[in-house]
C-alpha cells in the first residue's frame, strides 16, 4: 500500500527525494531536519560523555592514593562538579530526548519531520552554546563552579564561590533547560498531532509513548530548574535574599526547588533509555512486547509519583515530613517492578538473539535492577540517616544513572546505528565492548557501596589509612580504568565502520516498528510509502504475514479461523 | 484526542490528590504551592486537549481501522534549510553571556535574537521556507 496522495506529495517537492540542499558545513547550520538535528545532539552529547569520562578518570586517579596529589584540592572540587554537571545536563538527557528521540520518534509514527523543526533547531543550538558555555568556566579567573552538581545554597553564594566560574555555570544550565524545554515541546505536539493514519496512541511503539511522558516531566521540571537559576543568579548579583538566612531567606529552600526539579529529573534521564530496552528486547527475542499497556501506564505511574518524593534527598534536613516522602518513594518500587517484570516476561520463551544491542539492554536491566534495589534502601530514612552523603548513594546513582544512560545508551546506538548511517558496526568488537565495560562498570561502583557503609564520605579528594577504604578505592579505580578503555574500543568499531562500511540494508535487525519500513538512512521526509498499521508491530506483520499479530493470539498461536503457514 | 486527553488529565488529578495530602498532612506550603501549580501543568493541558475532543471528529490517527488514503489534506508544511535558528542561538548565548561578562555582548546578542526573529517571521509569510 502507499501513503495518501497528500502524504505521498511531500516525496514530489521540488527539494524532496533527490534534494539539492546545501551541503558541508552550511547544511549542519542550516537543517531543519529532524535526523540532522538527532545526529547534531547524539554526536555532540557522546563528545561531552568523553569529557566527563575524562574527568572521572582523574577523580578516580586522585583517589587510588589515601593522601593523592594528582590534582589541587581546588581542581578535585571542580572536576566532581563538571563531571556530573556534563553526565547530568549535558550527555545523559540530551543524549537520550535530543538524540535519539529526535531521530526516531518521528520514525516510528510514521511522521515526515518534527512539528516545529525550526525550534527543533533552536534547541540545539541552545544545547550546543550552553555546553561551551559550563567548558568556559575552567578557562577564567577562580576557575569552574566548584559547589557540586546541585550547588546547594549558601556553597553557591557569591561569598562562599566567589569568581565568573559559577556564574558561567548557572548561565549554561539556564540555556541548556531552555533547550530542554523546546525539545519537550515538540516531543509531546510531535506525537499527538503528526500520527500517521492508524497509529493510535495505543500502537505508538514503547518508545515514542516515554518520550511522551519523558516531555511532560520536562515542562513540569525544567521551569522550575531556570526560575531557582534565576533566583540563585540574583542572590549573588542583585542583592536579593532568597537563599540567605542573613535577608531572611532559607538556605533549605534551594534544596526544596533544586530537587522538585532534581527528582523528576532523574526519570527523564531514565524514562527514555527505558524505553530504548523496551524497543531492543521484543526484537532480540522475537515477541511482541509483554504487556504492553502495563508498560505504558507504569511509565505513567512513574511520571505521577516522580513530582512528589523530591524531599527523599532532603531527609537529613530535619524539615520534611519523613513518613509521607518514603511512602511515594517506596511506592515508585512498583511500577518500576512491572517494568523489570515485563522486560523478563518478554524475554521469557523468546527466540533470544544475543547480538551487541540485546546485551548491553541485558546489562543494563542488571545494573539499573542492583541500583534500584539500593534505592529502595535509600527510601527508608533510618538507613538514609546513616549513608546519606557516603559513597553508598554514589554507587545508587551511578548504577541506576550511568548503568542506565551507558549500558541502555549504548544498546540503542546500536540498534539504530544501521538507520542513521545505513552501515553497521562490527559485531565482535561491539561484544568485547559490552563484556569489557560490563565487568568494568560493576567492579567501579559495587566496591564504592562498602566504602560508604564504611563511611567514606563523598567528594572528598583525600582519606585516611585508617579509614580501611584504600583497597576498595584502587579496585574501583581500575574498574574506572577499565571502563574507560571500553570507550576506546567503541571509537576503533566506528573508525572501521566509516572507513570499511559494511551496507545495512533496511532492517537488518528484522526490527517491529515503522522506522524499520523506510531506507537507511531514511530520505528526506522519512518515507516514500507506509505499510498498513494494523497492529502495534506494522512492519513485522508486513514482514511475516503468517504471524501477523492481529491474526494470531498473543503467545504466537493463530487465532481461530486464521491459516498458520 | 480522547487517550492525550487522558493522559494530561490522569496526571493532573493524581498530582491534584497528592497535594490535598501532603497540604493537610505536612502543613508545609511551600511544597504544596509547587504540587498544586505541577496539578495545574496536567490540568490546563487537559481542558485544551478535551475542548478540542469534544469538537472534532476521530482523526484518521485516532480510527484503528483507518487507511492512508484517508489522512485528508497536506500533513504539514515544513520548513527546508533556514540560517535563522543558529543566528538565534548565537544570539540566546551572547546575551546571556552578558550576565557574566558585561553588558556588551548582550548589544550584538540582542540584535542578533531582533534580526533572526524578523527574518523568520518574514521567511514564513514569503512562504517560503515556512
Amino acid at each position: 500500500m502507499t501513503i495518501a496522495e497528500e502524504r505521498s506529495e511531500l516525496a514530489h517537492e521540488p527539494d524532496a527525494g533527490g534534494h539539492h540542499g546545501p551541503s558541508g558545513i552550511y547544511k549542519w547550520l542550516t537543517s531543519t531536519d529532524h535526523k540532522v538535528i538527532g545526529k547534531n545532539y547524539m554526536y555532540t552529547s557522546l563528545v561531552f560523555l568523553m569529557i566527563a569520562g575524562a574527568m572521572a578518570m582523574i577523580i578516580r586517579a586522585q583517589l587510588v592514593q589515601p593522601d593523592g596529589h594528582i590534582v589541587s584540592q581546588q581542581m578535585y572540587n571542580e572536576l566532581f562538579t563538571i563531571h556530573g554537571s556534563i553526565m547530568l545536563y549535558l550527555f545523559a538527557g540530551p543524549f537520550a530526548f535530543g538524540g535519539f528521540a529526535n531521530f526516531i520518534l518521528p520514525l516510528q509514527i510514521g511522521a515526515p519531520d518534527m512539528a516545529f523543526p525550526r525550534l527543533n533547531a533552536l534547541s540545539y543550538w541552545l544545547y550546543l552554546t550552553g555546553g561551551t558555555t559550563m567548558l568556559m568556566g575552567f578557562f577564567v579567573t577562580g576557575g569552574a563552579a566548584a559547589f557540586g552538581w546541585v550547588s546547594y545554597a549558601p556553597l553557591s553564594s557569591y561569598t562562599n564561590s566567589p569568581g565568573p566560574g559559577p556564574d558561567l555555570w548557572i548561565v549554561a544550565i539556564a540555556l541548556t533547560g531552555f533547550s530542554g524545554i523546546f525539545t519537550a515541546v515538540n516531543l509531546v505536539t510531535t506525537a499527538f498531532y503528526l500520527r500517521a493514519p492508524g497509529m493510535t496512541m495505543f500502537r505508538m511503539p514503547i518508545f515514542t509513548w516515554n518520550m511522551v511522558v519523558t516531555g511532560i516531566l520536562i515542562l513540569i521540571a525544567f521551569p522550575i530548574l531556570t526560575a531557582a537559576m534565576v533566583m540563585l543568579y540574583a542572590d549573588r548579583h542583585l542583592g536579593t535574599h532568597f537563599f540567605t538566612v542573613a535577608g531572611g531567606g532559607s538556605p533549605v529552600m534551594w534544596q526544596n526547588l533544586f530537587w522538585f526539579f532534581g527528582h523528576p529529573e532523574v526519570y527523564i534521564l531514565a524514562l527514555p533509555y527505558f524505553g530504548i530496552a523496551s524497543e531492543v528486547f521484543p526484537v532480540f527475542a522475537k515477541k511482541p512486547i509483554f504487556g504492553y499497556k502495563g508498560l505504558v501506564f507504569a511509565t505513567l505511574a512513574i511520571a505521577g509519583l516522580s513530582t512528589g518524593v523530591w524531599a527523599h534527598h532532603m531527609y537529613t534536613t530535619g524539615t520534611v515530613l519523613l513518613p509521607f516522602f518514603a511512602a511515594l518513594s517506596l511506592l515508585i518500587a512498583v511500577p518500576t517492578g512491572i517494568k523489570v517484570f515485563t522486560w523478563i516476561g518478554t524475554l521469557w520463551g523468546g527466540n533470544l538473539q544475543f547480538k551487541t544491542p540485546m546485551l548491553f539492554a541485558l546489562g543494563f536491566l542488571v545494573t539499573f535492577t542492583m541500583g534500584g534495589f539500593s534505592g529502595v534502601m535509600l527510601a527508608s530514612p533510618p538507613f538514609d540517616f546513616a549513608v546519606h552523603d557516603t559513597y553508598f548513594v554514589v554507587a545508587h546513582f551511578h548504577q541506576v544513572l550511568a548503568g542506565t544512560a551507558v549500558f541502555a545508551g549504548f544498546a540503542g546506538f546500536y540498534y539504530w546505528y544501521p538507520k542513521l548511517t545505513g552501515r553497521m558496526m562490527r559485531e565482535s568488537l561491539g561484544k568485547l565492548q559490552f563484556w569489557i565495560a560490563f565487568i568494568a562498570f560493576n567492579m567501579t561502583f559495587i566496591p564504592q557501596y562498602l566504602a560508604g557503609l564504611r563511611g567514606m564520605p563523598r567528594r572528598i579528594p583525600v582519606y585516611l589509612v585508617s579509614d580501611h577504604v584504600t583497597f576498595l578505592n584502587q579496585v574501583s579505580s581500575v574498574g574506572a580504568f577499565l571502563t574507560g578503555f571500553s570507550f576506546l574500543i567503541w571509537l576503533l568499531n566506528l573508525w572501521i565502520s566509516w572507513r570499511k562500511p559494511i551496507a545495512a540494508g533496511d532492517n537488518p535487525w528484522d526490527g517491529h516498528t515503522l522506522e524499520w519500513a523506510t531506507s537507511s538512512p531514511p530520505p528526506h521526509h522519512n518515507f516514500t510509502s507506509l505499510p498498513p498499521i494494523r497492529s502495534q508491530r506494522p512492519v513485522w506483520d508486513q514482514n511475516h504475514p503468517e504471524y501477523a499479530d492481529y491474526n494470531t493470539e498473543h503467545d504466537g498461536t493463530p487465532k481461530k479461523g486464521v491459516e498458520a503457514k | 484526542m480522547k487517550v492525550e486527553y487522558r493522559v494530561y488529565l490522569g496526571i493532573g488529578v493524581f498530582v491534584l490528590l497528592v497535594t490535598v495530602v501532603y497540604f493537610f498532612w505536612a502543613k508545609e506550603y511551600g511544597g504544596a504551592m509547587m504540587l498544586f501549580g505541577t496539578a495545574g501543568l496536567g490540568i490546563l493541558p487537559a481542558l485544551y486537549l478535551g475542548w478540542w475532543k469534544r469538537r472534532m471528529d476521530p482523526r484518521p490517527e485516532d480510527v484503528e481501522e483507518a487507511t492512508m488514503a484517508e489522512s485528508k489534506g497536506a500533513v504539514g508544511a515544513f520548513p527546508d534549510h533556514t540560517i535563522f535558528p543558529f543566528v538565534l542561538g548565537i544570539g540566546a548565548f551572547l546575551t546571556a553571556l552578558s550576565l557574566v561578562f558585561g553588558a556588551w555582548t548582550a548589544v550584538i546578542g540582542l540584535s542578533l535574537i531582533v534580526f533572526a526573529a524578523t527574518s523568520a517571521t518574514l521567511e514564513s509569510r514569503r512562504g517560503g521556507a515556512v
